[in-house]
This record gives C-alpha cells, structure tokens and sequence, in this order.
C-alpha cells in the first residue's frame, strides 16, 4: 500500500486515538459498559491497523513475536499475582478486601490490576492470531 | 494458616506455572519448572488426601466471597481421590517425558509442551476441586483445549487431523454439558453444585430437569468415551506423542467419569438419574457393548498404541458396569477402577514409548523378538498386561473382583460371568504381544537395544504400582470405598 497517501496518513492520525479509546474502556470498565477484554482488543485492533496499512513486517518491527508472547503470559500472571497477594496478605485466593486498608478500595484495586492483566493477555492474543493468520505461506515452519 | 490454602493451591500452582514457562522459554527450565509443580501438586494432593475427614469436607471461598453467592471448591474424599490419581500420574508422567519429548517434539515447541501440559494438569485438578458446576466446565475447557494441542504438538502429520477430530467432538461434549448447566440454572438459580442439589429436590421431575439430565450424561460420555461415542479416543492416543497418550489415559477421561458420577449420585441423586430414568439398563447395555465391542476390536489392530487406545474404551465400560450397578461395591469398583487402569494403561503407554524410541515403530507386525532386544520392557509390558487382564495379585484383580462381587448381590448372574468373559479377550489381545514378543525371532537386527533408563525406570515404577496395589490394597481400597460413600451421600 505504498501509494495510498490517504489511508497512510489517516491511520497515523487514528492509531493514538484508538490507543486512548482503549485506555477509557479499560478504566471506565468499573463504572459503565467496558473492561479488560473489550479493551485488550481495541488496543490489539490498533496494531493489525498498523499492520494492515503499513505491512506485517512493520507491525512486527514495532510489536516483535517475542514480546507478543511475552504479553499473553505476563496478562495471566498479573491477574494470578493479584489473587496471590490476596492469600499473602491473609485473605483467600483473589480476595480482593484484603488489599487496601479499607475493603472498597481493595476492590476497585483489585478489579482494576485483574482487568489490566485480561487487558495485556487478550491483546496479545488477538495479535498472535493475526500474526499466525496473516504469516501464512511468508514464515519457513509455518509457524 | 496455610493448610487452609491447600484447595487452591492445588490448583493454581500448574494454573500459574504455565504463563512462567512460556517466559522462561529455555527447555530445560521449562522441563524444571513443570517437574516441580507436577511434584508439588503430588504432594498437595496426597496432604489433602489424608486430611478430609470421613464422612466430611474441606470448603474454600475463593475472593472470600461465600459459599452459594461466590465460587466455592470442596475438597471431600472422592475430590481427594481423584486429585491423587490425576497429580501422581502427572509426575510420573513428566519425569519420563524430558527423554521422550526431546525424541518425539522439536526442540522449538519443548516450552511449549510443558506449559500445555502444566495447563492441562490445572483444569484436571480443577474439575475434580471445585464445587461451581460453571466453573467446572471452564476448567473442562483449559484440560481439553490443553490436550488438543498437545495431541497436535508431535511430529506427525496424522496426529493434527486426529487432534481436529478430538476437537469437534470435545466442544460438542462440553457444549452439552453447559447446555444441562443452564438448564439447571433456569430451574434453580444457583451454580453451586450442593446448592443445586438441595433445591433441586423440589423441582426433580420437571422437563426442564429431565433435559439437563439428559444433555449432561451425553455429554459426559462424550468426554469418557462411552462405547457408541469413543471414536475420537483411538485416533488421538495413538497419533499423539507418547507421553501425552499415556497421560491422557490415566487422567482425562478418569476425570471426567469422576465427574458423571459427581452429577448422577451427589447432584441429581439416585432416585432421579438410575431409578426413575431406567439409566440402570441404557448404561448396562452401553457398558456391555464397550467391553464386548471394544476388546474385540482391540483383538484385531495392527498397531500397538491403537490396540491400548480400543482397550481403555473397553475399561471405560467396566467403570460405567459399577456405576450402573448402583450398590457399595459397584461404586467402589467404579472409583477404584480409575486408580487401577489409570496406573495399568499409563505404565503400557510408557513403556510403549521407549519402544517407538527404539524400534521407530508402533506396528504389531514389527515387535517380532522384541523380548531379545528389550527385555525389560518387553517383560514390564506383560506384568502390566496382566493388569489389564485382571489376574490375582494386580490391581485389575480387586476392580473385577469388587464388579463381580457387585453383580451377584445385584442377583445378575450373567453380568458377573460377562466381566470374567470379556476378561478373556482382554487375555488374548495381551497374548498377542506375547506371542510376538517371545515367540517369534526377531526379524532383522536383534542386538540388545534396551529403552534408556530415563524412560525404564518411570515406567517401571507404575509397572511395580500394579503389582504392588494389587496385593496391598489399604490405601487404594480404604480410600475409594470412603469416595464411593461420599459420592452417595452427596453434599450433605
């Protein structure tokens, strides 16, 4: 697509916007419709629009396979790390009253670092599936 | 403090340790890491085993949220069972697969074995912990997604249209199973599966019920491999490498036949599912078709892996026969069962690992010697063989004695001389592997080329397992005699 000005320029224009759409959702997840799931792909989103633009090498110059991987992992850990604070601080697993002072703002702390680790696991994940789909027949192995 | 954690534990240890590996990426720490774990669950596990009380449970509150309102697991004698069976063969199992996987995975893709198979260990854990009929069948869905790539994950090319299969009717199992969840939900407003039981005694003859009850058990039997639903098992454990079929056997369906019976007796209760539905003479029938059908198709393979793959669907029906039965011994044999032909099958797959690694093959016409050129494995295959078989002074022994016992107090006659019958064929097929193994001269290259003792000694640990639980039956017995009971009582 190296001669579609319009589009090039465009994208470059929406892609921060999309990025911060993504961060709204996820922190207006508490208080109206939104959260981590719906988040994580409008920031995957975000990139394969880079990609679709720009072309899947560039996409992955920026967000490298490794670091997509890395992503899917770190994601579950964040949430399982939560619910593991919770037991170290002498709750049960995921409890969420134990980790402020005062049992609300445990909660809105505890849904929000759990939101923001289904955010990172689900953007990876889109992003694995489209690198997958979209390195079909280019990558040797096929992977 | 911690000892109260025990049930999550259990739990999220594998659930967690999976996203480690796939960071640390490196085989060897990846191969560590799943080892411990596997390990640690172990002896979680048999903690947990040796704390619930009699007749009692452990409860845990997960986000301390309680019991009918929140996610809840139950630790109680039946639950402990089945996570010492699933963590044992687990860590058996990933001690033998370091020497395995390097020869039957690329070395690329090791990190990646090792977090599905952590994963898949989770969900198994989880099925069998928790008390939250959803959140059982998310956990279904990790173990079964898990195993469906570690199918894939070998080298051969078969093995991705055999994981495909297993695919299709897997969703279509669970799918099932999520339908008679909702249904049950409709009917009861709760998830939690001993809430569930309670309210359901006002409402058990309804329609709405009566479909859960039906879509749950076919959906189950789907996961179990009952007899006119098993095709996916044959393609898949004999595709898949060998470590993964051999644990698979041992734990995937054992769980889930763990779980038909969580929802037969404790769930919908004994009146509703055996009595009222005449479920006794569909699963009867059923189970006499899977030992008859097949053994008999077992008889007539030519490969080994695919041999074993027919028998498990023959166990299966044994385990079904005991469910069906419906008395104290009957359950026990059922429980029993799981133990018994989960160390049997996992100690045949094992040493029909180092058998692939050695000879290459798989196929019955190529094992022609093999006692010259591997006479352990070769003779730890018919000690286990005899297990299958059921032979006094293995662990097959106690489940057939406690079936036949079953159906005699139950007056069927005949059903107690079918489970000796099909016990023969069973005999014949383990007869076979003899006859070439033994009997026969080795076709080409007989030099001594025994299974490295990475894979020998595992193998031969559950090996000397089916011997040992078959003459020393305390623990075994004792503990699935408490689980039968604890399954009938249900939730009270």
């Amino acid at each position: 697509m190296r001669s579609q000005l319009v589009l090039r320029v465009i994208a470059k224009l929406l892609i921060p916007f999309m990025l911060l759409f993504a961060l709204y959702v996820q922190f207006h997840g508490d208080f109206g419709p939104g959260g981590g799931f719906q988040a994580g792909v409008i920031t995957a989103a975000a990139v394969i629009l880079y990609g679709l633009i720009y072309g899947l090498p560039a996409a992955r110059r920026l967000v490298p396979d490794r670091f997509v991987e890395s992503m899917i992992a770190c994601g579950v850990l964040l949430y399982g790390g939560v619910g593991v604070a919770g037991m170290l601080l002498g709750g049960n697993f995921l409890d969420y009253f134990v980790l402020a002072a005062d049992p609300v703002h445990g909660q809105h702390l505890g849904i929000l670092l759990v939101e923001l680790g289904v955010l990172i696991t689900v953007a990876g994940v889109m992003l694995k599936i489209f690198y997958v789909f979209a390195g079909r027949g280019r990558d040797p192995g096929g992977a | 403090m911690i000892s109260a954690q025990l049930p999550i534990l259990q739990v999220v240890l594998p659930l967690l340790a999976a996203p480690l590996i796939v960071l640390f990426r490196h085989p060897g720490l990846a191969w560590l890491v799943a080892a411990a774990v596997s390990w640690c669950s172990f002896a979680i596990a048999v903690a947990l085993f040796f704390a619930v009380p009699a007749g009692g449970a452990f409860d845990y509150a997960l986000g301390s949220w309680a019991a009918p309102w929140g996610i809840a697991y139950r630790i109680d004698s039946a639950s402990a069972y089945v996570l010492v069976l699933v963590s044992l063969i687990a860590s058996v199992v990933v001690t033998y697969a370091r020497s395995s996987i390097a020869a039957e995975v690329d070395r690329d893709s090791h990190y990646l074995f090792y977090a599905m198979f952590v994963l898949c260990l989770g969900g198994l854990l989880g099925i069998a912990a928790t008390n939250d009929a959803f959140n059982l069948f998310v956990f279904l869905e990790i173990s079964s997604l898990s195993s469906y790539v570690l199918i894939a994950i070998g080298r051969r090319r078969r093995a991705l249209h055999a994981a495909f299969q297993y695919l299709i009717m897997g969703t279509m199992g669970a799918t099932f199973y999520v339908i008679g969840v909702g249904l049950l939900y409709l009917m009861t407003g709760t998830l939690n599966m001993a809430d569930m039981a309670e309210r359901l005694a006002g409402v058990s003859e309804t329609r709405p019920v009566l479909s859960a009850l039906a879509f749950i058990t076919v959906g189950l039997s789907l996961k179990i491999a009952l007899f006119p639903l098993h095709f996916w098992l044959p393609n898949a454990y004999a595709a898949a490498p060998s470590v993964v079929s051999a644990f698979l056997a041992g734990t995937a369906t054992k769980v889930s036949v763990y779980v038909l019976m969580r929802f037969l007796f404790s769930v919908f209760g004994v009146r509703l599912s055996l009595d009222a539905l005449h479920l006794f003479d569909l699963l009867v029938g059923l189970s006499i078709a899977a030992t008859v059908a097949a053994s008999l198709i077992a008889l007539f393979q030519d490969d080994l892996k695919r041999m074993l793959a027919y028998s498990s669907v023959a166990q299966v029906g044994y385990i079904t026969l005991g469910i069906a039965l419906n008395n104290a011994d009957g359950l026990t044999a059922a429980v029993i069962h799981l133990f018994n032909h989960g160390i049997t099958k996992v100690a045949l797959f094992m040493l029909v690992g180092g058998i692939v690694l050695r000879m290459g093959t798989t196929r019955f016409s190529d094992m022609a010697g093999l006692a010259r050129r591997m006479p352990f494995t070769a003779f730890g295959f018919v000690v286990a063989g005899l297990s299958l078989i059921g032979v006094p002074a293995s662990a097959g022994f106690v489940t057939k004695w406690y079936l036949v016992m079953a159906a005699l107090e139950r007056a069927h006659w005949w059903l107690a001389a079918l489970v000796v019958a099909t016990s023969l064929i069973s005999a014949l097929y383990v007869w076979r592997f003899v006859e070439m193994a033994y009997l026969r001269e080795p076709a080409g290259d007989a030099r001594r080329a025994e299974a490295p003792l990475a894979l020998l000694v595992p193998a031969w640990i559950m090996v000397l397992a089916c011997t040992y639980f078959g003459l020393e039956t305390s623990y075994s017995l004792t503990g699935a005699q408490e689980a039968a009971a604890a399954l009938a009582r249900g939730f009270r």
